[in-house]
């Protein structure tokens, strides 16, 4: 883990019209190989820094600050540079395209591979990525697979053209806690095998809390705080973040009933 | 099962998906008593929604029966299920797409209101005055739009939409589950309150085990269309049987105060 793989300076993002910022002069280094996590809850701005490292805010926003990236020494490229894997695989795959083909893409574009090498690599990827049977899969479509199929897709095609940084956007959201342990255990070993670094943005700070490096906490569109994952958990520098742990509940948070003798 | 506000046996519901034939629901038979919370939990595609779908009667049972407050659910035509309707009410997940999208507050509480005849017209600005104070929002929320209200506030005018009409019983399938942590937590402990209160009886669905330990009496696991495991909530926790028990409790994400 060594050099500033991204760095944000002062970096601000105004929607539309809008007055309120949606990000507030963040300074925030993302180191090379780390895994970091970006806590938040709803509007806490946490999203729109996924767009802005990513390029994806909407035409109107207003940028201000600066975002530089000394580990790659020129503007990132989408697909090639970064991955990114969004809430919601089922809108962000292409419908009437098959697995192969939305899997093979990113790495025959940027790896100059052909077709039949990039379709080779797809399905080497969804081998990684532990879909079942992945030479079915390649020929299927989009609607044919379960949330966390597609979820696992979804990552692959991220992964496709070895991008240096995945930025999963709330990736497991909307998935079943079961599932969701699958994908992070997941997550989790592919940024390790491949050396990738890792923006992992959730609202849950305890899934976060299982395996990241750092943890950044963001609200009402301003960094609360950042710190390795064990100080900000034990020694939380703002009120705020003491509430976000404050309000985790797990099996061991004594229930709210009372519960009846039978 | 005499005492029993809700029991349902033998229940199945099969969906067909071109040549294939799914069993959302498989021979189910759960009990819960007046006052009392069953937490129902299981992953994605179990079949809690089917159930709750089949309690509610927006789905048709293939097989199997339903007794709600000493009657045949199932049997009941379409006028005296409408009647029957104020006793078993609904939270969904996504409090938005649950209203109307142009009302205000006070016209979602009015509707309940007026449909089960509980309150005269001109008591009912009073009744929903306190409804409102019930679920911890100020009175004059009743003249905003819902779609001005944030997230937990929504969530909060659904609940008192479905105890407006004094349900003995409260289906919530995955009430909290879209709220951030901070508004989930006060969420749950309103629900917890107005049990308190008033004595109603919940079904809370969720795929999220720690949640559902936070509210319930006894948990029943679901996978694959079939109830697996049932048993009071303490000890389910403390010793899962069932491989979905055992995997939905390993599972819940826990605070790592020591990165491994």
């Amino acid at each position: 883990m060594s050099g500033i793989f991204c760095s944000l300076r002062q970096l601000s993002v105004t929607y539309g019209r809008g007055v309120a910022a949606a990000l507030d002069g963040i300074d925030l280094d993302i180191v090379a190989g780390e895994r970091l996590a970006i806590i938040g809850e709803s509007g806490s701005g946490k999203s729109t820094l996924a767009r802005a490292l990513a390029g994806l805010l909407p035409e109107g926003a207003r940028v201000g600050g600066e975002m530089l990236w000394p580990g790659l020494g020129h503007a990132p490229r989408p697909g090639r540079d970064f991955g990114v894997v969004f809430q919601d695989p089922g809108s962000s795959l292409n419908p009437v395209l098959t697995i192969g083909e939305q899997v093979a893409e990113g790495a025959r574009r940027h790896l100059g591979l052909s077709w039949k090498q990039a379709y080779v690599r797809a399905e080497e990827l969804l081998g990684r990525v532990r879909i079942p049977q992945p030479d079915r899969t390649m020929r299927a479509f989009p609607h044919q697979l379960s949330g966390g199929q597609r979820q696992r897709v979804a990552i692959a095609a991220a992964i496709a053209a070895r991008p240096a940084l995945l930025i999963a956007d709330e990736a497991t959201s909307a998935l079943d806690v079961v599932v969701q342990a699958e994908m992070v255990r997941l997550l989790d070993g592919l940024v390790r095998e491949d050396g990738m670094t890792l923006l992992f943005i959730t609202h849950d700070i305890a899934l976060a809390s299982g395996f990241v490096d750092r943890i950044a906490v963001f609200r009402n569109a301003r960094l609360v705080e950042a710190g390795p994952v064990r100080s900000v958990l034990s020694a939380p520098k703002s009120d705020y973040t003491a509430a976000l742990i404050a309000s985790h509940r797990d099996l061991a948070t004594p229930p709210l009933i009372a519960e009846v003798q039978p | 099962m005499n005492d029993a506000l809700l029991s349902v046996e033998n229940l199945s519901k099969g969906f067909s998906s071109g040549a294939r034939q799914v069993a959302a629901l498989d021979n189910v038979s759960l009990t819960i008593s007046a006052g009392e919370t069953l937490g129902l939990v299981g992953a994605s595609g179990s079949g809690k929604s089917t159930l709750s779908r089949l309690l509610l009667r927006l789905l048709s049972a293939d097989a199997g029966s339903i007794r709600f407050e000493g009657e045949d659910w199932l049997a009941l035509n379409s006028a005296s299920l409408r009647r029957r309707r104020a006793r078993m009410q609904m939270v969904f997940q996504d409090p938005l797409a649950a209203f109307n999208p142009l009302a205000s507050v006070g016209a979602v509480l009015d509707d309940p209101l007026r449909i089960h005849g509980v309150a005269a017209k001109d008591r009912r600005p009073g009744e929903i005055a306190m409804l409102l104070e019930r679920v911890g929002l100020p009175a004059d929320y009743a003249g905003r739009p819902v779609r001005a209200l944030s997230g937990g506030q929504r969530q909060r005018v659904a609940i008192a939409r479905a105890i407006a009409a004094r349900p003995s019983l409260l289906v919530l399938d995955e009430a909290v589950s879209a709220l951030d942590v901070t508004v989930r937590g006060r969420i749950l402990e309103l629900l917890v309150d107005l049990q308190k209160e008033q004595g109603i009886a919940c079904l809370f669905i969720s795929h999220d085990l720690a949640v559902v330990r936070a509210v319930s009496h006894r948990i029943a696991v679901m996978d694959g269309g079939r109830i697996v495991e049932t048993g009071p909530a303490a000890a389910l926790v403390a010793a899962p049987q069932s491989d979905a028990a055992r995997a939905l409790v390993a599972a819940v994400p826990r605070l790592a105060t020591d990165p491994c």
